[in-house]
């Protein structure tokens, strides 16, 4: 048995270690699992406490040690490394789409690499390399896209031919396969040796670990954690890190203030054998095949290989806590599948015996991206889970940002994208978990296009018209639980068609988001917005104009009917949110802000306003819905629903007013329309809906009125060089950094957070910089099409990613936004960027291995703008992340 | 010309339907866990009908098939109607007075029904009116007669047969101001259809019969083994009770002209049926009904001519039979079919085929590897094996699906032969009624643990 012999080898490591936790549990470590008297009694209090001693758990006690924190108790029902971990594959790979997840494994890597040598404990760890096959075209240029940004980053990778394959791995089928990723520096470990071995570096600085003492639940006060109750008694602390892997959301949900942290177990299976005749090298690469479904390494002589199967089983939907993993059943019809996909990749395998079939639990998460962060309700909640089944390969850098964001108040790295506040509770359905995990699991392997979109726990959340516009041919997709609509398919369109066009090039919605665009520059559009958060913040005097003003870096005090765009800083000044806030009255002001923003957003405020009863901030957004109309012909149509003059004379851009649309009354109307157009947005109470669509579009009939969709939205903003948060714009960036900074009001006669930092930049100058590209010499129609995370080359060397890119209808050619970076051509150190340095480069974009001259512009094309506007009330910002 | 498997699949599978009864907090609570149906045409159009329905004023679920004759007319009207028919008359007092007050004064009605039903089951829209009217004046007549008793299901079976019957018989000889309705109603009238009915709540489980269709209960014995218990007997002429009864109800002197040819009067194969008022009314009403009907009336052969030695009308009854059985926990399934499908199946081969076909999930154990010494190759091999063989049992998601497939394929070794299967489904539309007639088949299965239960608490 697998778990069996990691279980052994452990054993071995644990004797010839000496920890200090054997000493203080008592525990004599043996296969028995009888419970034994604990000796040594837990602290009553400690700085932190860390549930679970599984990889990530001993990974942030390690880092959290390792930064100058000593008060530590780690707390494992079980025994160390007894769960996911003792039962994972140990496979440790950089090969992955998302940056950060990249940067997190290529850490992990590192670290265990010189564990062994740090701590004493043999880790297992070999650099064996490891090859992804590729059997079709497109699951190839997946792979060259991921070689792009290995490559930047310095992480050895090329894309190899089949026959190289066979020289790498000589039992490979290469008959079906088009080509290969090679990936020399990844490696193998045993995951449970890791994890103890972290442990014992752990304990040598100090950090106490208590075996066989489970967690019941967190004490929450005042929205700051107290401490934790456990079967063996009180802990009273400060922060507490749930790193409990599949019960983190049962742990999550057992204190009377609950923590959501949605993910999922499903079984996944993998198969062990006994070694070869001719044992296999323990050196041979791991075999990555995404087509079947499979990996492969090797293991003792003989092979491990599992798989993400199609139909996975979700379990432990209702919760079944248990003290460790026991043996789930094998399933070995289950497994046929995977098991004819790798006879198939390596046909001499037919004689070997198999050993065992091991059922391994996974969790899984809603967008298959890993869960780190603070709890927005608790403050000192941290969670750290949900690898969905990488968590070898993130375990180390996992931890590490985790202590960093507990130690300095922030990571290192952006890590939004892994953020627990990327979900609210409308995630944290059982069921919408258990179906979408479903969902999720089989997508490991499957492989991912441009804009691709869940299928599972839809239409949660919508808008009132989302009957009315799915009756026109809405096409939709899903930000943060709300259907938006991507874009309308013109009656006669075959529907089926365009649903499962799945490319890298052209898309076949092209023609019909072009439409729209014209649309929008030459009568009016309308786009439904209403998944964007909105929140109302007012006071009995003027705290809320006090509070915000500290809050964000643009100037709020400005006449009542003005919109402010601006940023919501943190302390380095960089975004952690772009918003646009209307300022109602002399006390109230309406926030709008990006749809995911809806917890974070309201979490960071929440900790940062003054508990004043007189100072009230509610979440309107599901009171409004937003219709944005885009277009010239936008004024004619709302002047003659409204009997009002709405030309620039009387109602100027940025500019807010409540105001009637056709019988509805009370309907906030501000014109922008977050994509440089002209046009405004109507946020209509939701009964009033359907009425003002129905006006409008009777009325618009004259006008060429449409609907149209966020593509179209995306294509307009990025034309006009409108960087949007959680796409463009992060906690990293400043507005310095992207060319916002009329945004900011250094001397606005009060400090605001973000300003020192600011400062300094406006003093010393920039270190990267938000530049738009002009794709020069990209064939629409034959090329392949950049997404995003696309790098950028300035006279031949890295300078940067791609962080959004459309098609722009008006220019005839793709636009990529994306930051420059002045690297230091020896030291690699980084340098300012100057205006001179972007617009002396000759830049190319490398989509998938395939490079394009671009070229760059620090502003965008004046003569795109055909409205004549004052130079200050130009509106350059947007929001939405896509 | 040969069909191949997926064609032969989707013309066994184009009037499949299942419905499973909805769980509640995890515990099933009704006796029926749920029910898969089929129908395979060889009439064009097919002349069978079924329903089924769960009763939302009373308990109960009820279902059944209906086999049509001398057109479908008669059996689309008896499988929309008569399970209102049915439910009303099983409908305490003080619901039939909420009822007729709320039609009274405007108000929405309570539902009565939950029809199960495939989407090619349709009903009337042009007759809906008029067939409300009828309902309505059987509960007002049911609430003036107001006995105060509880319902007895058995009565209510019955009467709700014969009531319907009635209503048949009097629309025709009213007839309708609309003309297309006036003919719907002759047509109705003047073709025929059996009915064999289970009404279901919790253990009471009640078979009304009227014709040669057939209820079987599906018995699993201590050993597994599966044996067939008929809950029906056959209203025809191999039933030597049925003739009994027929030859005391006419005179002596009919005797001979009774039943020839295994026929009543030599022309009805069954002896109780709804419609066919040719052997119900008088020869003066038919003679009158016809001649003041539409010209398609007048012109019918079939509906002008008179049976021979038809002196003592009514010759019919729609009165059903009725079987009440206590359900038991090893009774796991019940199968209703119309004649075609038990004249080419022994009802034993009936019970073993869908008791299979229904515990055959549980025959695949699991596999574990053990201590044994096994290959990937091996395992391999027999993973396939394996899939092969749950495929072909689990082609059919639907048990009446699969029992069509043996009653229309089987060869002599009971096993389905593609060949045949093949050849009986591709016969032309002229050709297919000569070898086989229209199928029918409601397969329920009960829930063994709630039947358990209802048992333990008497």
């Amino acid at each position: 048995a697998a778990g069996m012999f990691l279980r052994l080898l452990s054993d071995l490591q644990w004797r010839a270690a000496h920890p200090r936790w054997r000493r203080m549990t008592g525990s004599q470590r043996s296969t028995s699992t009888t419970a034994e008297p604990h000796p040594i009694s837990l602290p009553a209090q400690a700085q932190v406490v860390i549930c679970g001693g599984g990889i990530m758990g001993t990974s942030v006690a390690y880092h959290l040690s390792k930064m100058g924190w000593k008060d530590i108790v780690l707390l494992e029902q079980g025994r160390l490394a007894a769960g996911t971990t003792r039962f994972c594959a140990g496979i440790v790979s950089t090969a992955r789409p998302v940056s950060i997840e990249l940067k997190m494994a290529h850490y992990s890597n590192k670290l265990y690499q010189q564990l062994e040598q740090e701590t004493g404990v043999q880790t297992g760890y070999m650099k064996t390399g490891s090859i992804s096959l590729a059997q079709t075209q497109d699951r190839l240029i997946s792979l060259k896209r991921i070689a792009s940004s290995l490559n930047v980053m310095g992480i050895p990778c090329e894309i190899i031919s089949p026959k190289k394959v066979v020289q790498l791995h000589p039992m490979i089928n290469i008959h079906d396969l088009v080509g290969a990723m090679y990936v020399p520096e990844d490696a193998l470990v045993s995951s449970a040796n890791v994890s103890l071995a972290l442990a014992t570096a752990a304990s040598r600085n100090g950090v106490q670990i208590h075996e066989r003492t489970s967690v019941s639940h967190v004490t929450v006060q005042k929205g700051r954690v107290t401490g934790v109750e456990t079967d063996r008694g009180r802990i009273q602390c400060e922060y507490f890190v749930n790193c409990a892997g599949q019960w983190a959301y049962e742990l999550g949900h057992s204190g009377e203030e609950p923590v959501h942290i949605p993910l999922h177990a499903c079984e996944h299976f993998y198969l062990l054998t006994h070694p070869l005749e001719k044992p296999l090298s323990s050196s041979l690469p791991t075999i990555v095949d995404p087509d079947g479904r499979i990996y492969i390494r090797n293991w003792q002589g003989g092979i491990l290989s599992g798989g993400f199967e199609k139909n996975p089983k979700p379990l432990f939907t209702e919760g079944r806590n248990q003290l460790e993993i026991q043996n789930l059943q094998e399933d070995w019809d289950h497994f046929g599948p995977l098991l004819s996909a790798l006879l198939r990749r390596m046909p001499g395998l037919e004689t070997l015996q198999i050993m065992q079939l091991v059922n391994c639990p996974e969790s899984f998460t809603p967008d298959m991206r890993c869960i780190m962060g603070e709890s927005p309700t608790a403050q000192g909640y941290f969670v750290l889970a949900g690898m969905n089944s990488a968590g070898i390969s993130y375990g180390g850098g996992a931890g590490k940002y985790l202590a960093e964001w507990m130690v300095n108040g922030y990571p290192s790295e952006n890590v939004w994208p892994l953020d627990l506040k990327r979900f609210g509770t409308l995630q944290s359905s059982r069921t919408f978990l258990r179906h979408r995990v479903m969902e999720v699991m089989p997508l490991m392997c499957d492989l991912k296009v441009p804009r691709w979109d869940f299928q599972t726990g839809r239409q949660l959340r919508t808008s009132p018209l989302y009957d009315r516009l799915d009756a026109q041919g809405a096409r939709w997709m899903e930000k943060h639980g709300f259907e938006r609509v991507k874009y309308f398919v013109p009656p006669g369109n075959d529907l089926l068609d365009l649903d499962h066009s799945k490319t890298f090039y052209k898309p076949d919605w092209f023609d019909i988001v072009g439409a729209e665009v014209k649309c929008c520059k030459e009568a009016v559009c309308v786009i439904d917005m209403s998944s964007f958060t909105k929140f109302e913040i007012s006071s009995t005097g003027d705290q809320a104009l006090e509070s915000l003003q500290y809050l964000f870096s643009n100037d709020l005090d400005v006449p009542v009917g003005h919109v402010v765009h601006t940023g919501m800083l943190n302390e380095k000044g960089g975004y952690e949110n772009d918003c646009s806030i209307a300022r109602l009255s002399k006390r109230s002001f309406f926030m709008i802000s990006p749809t995911d923003q809806q917890v974070h957003c309201w979490a960071w405020l929440k900790k940062r306003l003054p508990d004043d009863s007189n100072l009230i901030m509610e979440d309107v957004t599901w009171k409004y819905t937003a219709l944005n109309l885009i277009g010239p012909r936008a004024v004619d149509v709302l002047s003659e629903l409204s009997y009002a003059p709405m030309t620039a004379e009387h109602f100027p851009s940025l500019f807010c007013k409540e105001m009637s649309v056709g019988y509805a009354n009370g309907i906030r109307v501000m014109s922008i329309t977050h994509t440089g157009e002209p046009g405004f947005v109507l946020y209509i109470p939701i009964e009033y809906a359907l009425h003002v669509y129905n006006e409008v579009m009777n009325m618009g009939q004259k006008y060429g009125i449409r609907n149209a969709g966020y593509y179209a939205l995306r294509s307009l903003r990025i034309e006009k060089f409108f960087a949007f948060w959680g796409q463009d714009l992060d906690a990293f960036t400043t507005p310095m950094e992207c060319g916002r900074e009329f945004q900011v009001k250094l001397e606005k006669g009060m400090q605001f957070l973000g300003q020192e930092a600011l400062l300094e930049q406006k003093q010393n100058g920039v270190y990267k910089r938000f530049t738009m590209f002009i794709l020069e010499d990209h064939d629409t129609d034959m090329d392949l099409w950049p997404w995003w995370g696309e790098p950028i080359f300035r006279n031949g060397r890295y300078v940067g990613k791609t962080t959004s890119s459309a098609y722009s209808y008006t220019l005839e050619r793709h636009v990529c936004l994306g930051f420059v970076h002045h690297f230091d051509e020896k030291t690699g150190e980084e340098l300012v960027v100057t205006t001179d340095f972007i617009n002396q480069g000759e830049y190319e974009i490398d989509i998938a291995g395939q490079r394009f001259q671009a070229k760059a512009k620090l502003y965008p094309f004046s003569s795109l703008f055909t409205q004549r506007r004052r130079k200050d009330e130009v509106e350059l910002s947007g929001y939405q992340r896509e | 010309f040969y069909l191949t498997p997926p064609q032969v699949n989707s013309i066994l599978k184009a009037n499949e339907y299942s419905f499973k009864v909805p769980e509640f907090d995890g515990k099933n609570v009704s006796s029926v866990l749920g029910f898969d149906s089929n129908q395979l045409p060889a009439n064009a159009p097919i002349e069978d009908r079924r329903s089924a329905a769960t009763c939302l004023q009373t308990r109960g679920m009820l279902l059944g098939v209906f086999d049509g004759h001398a057109g479908c007319a008669c059996a689309q009207a008896v499988s929309e109607r008569l399970f209102y028919y049915i439910a009303v008359s099983l409908l305490p007092h003080e619901t039939l007075l909420e009822i007729e007050n709320a039609v009274e004064s405007g108000r929405a009605l309570l539902p009565i029904l939950q029809w199960h039903k495939h989407p090619n089951d349709y009903f009337s829209k042009e007759a809906s009116k008029l067939y409300f009217n009828s309902l309505r004046t059987y509960w007002q007549e049911l609430i003036d007669l107001n006995s105060g008793e509880t319902t007895d299901v058995r009565e209510a079976l019955i009467n709700a047969f014969k009531r319907l019957d009635n209503d048949i018989s009097l629309e025709a000889q009213v007839g309708d101001p609309n003309s297309f309705l006036n003919y719907l109603v002759l047509r109705v009238a003047f073709s025929g259809a059996t009915a064999c009915v289970a009404h279901v709540d919790g253990v009471d489980l009640h078979i009304a019969n009227t014709g040669d269709s057939r209820a079987m209960l599906g018995v699993q014995e201590e050993d597994g083994s599966w044996s067939a218990v008929n809950l029906s007997y056959d209203h025809n002429a191999q039933n030597e009770h049925e003739v009994e009864r027929v030859k005391m109800e006419h005179p002596k002197s009919e005797e001979k002209s009774l039943v020839k040819q295994d026929r009543l009067l030599g022309l009805l194969m069954p002896f109780r049926a709804f419609g066919d008022v040719k052997f119900k009314w008088s020869i003066e009403l038919q003679k009158r009904v016809i001649e003041s009907g539409p010209d398609q009336l007048n012109d019918n052969e079939y509906t002008k001519f008179i049976p021979p030695n038809y002196h003592t009308p009514p010759y019919l009854t729609a009165e059903p039979e009725v079987i009440h059985h206590k359900l038991r926990p090893q009774d796991k399934f019940l199968v209703l079919a119309t004649d075609g499908l038990w004249e080419t199946m022994h009802r034993q081969d009936v019970a073993r085929i869908v008791g299979e076909y229904l515990t055959g999930v549980h025959h695949q154990e699991p596999i574990a590897v053990g201590g044994y010494k096994v290959t990937l190759g091996q395992m391999h091999g027999l993973l396939t094996e394996r899939r092969a063989r749950i495929s072909s049992v689990f082609e059919d998601q639907n048990a009446a699906t699969h029992l069509i497939r043996h009653a229309v394929g089987n060869n002599e070794f009971g096993t389905v032969d593609h060949e045949r299967l093949s050849k009986m489904l591709s016969l032309p539309e002229e050709l297919a009624r000569m070898y086989r007639d229209d199928i029918t088949i409601i397969v329920v299965q009960f829930n063994s643990h709630v039947i358990g239960a209802y048992q333990n608490e008497e």
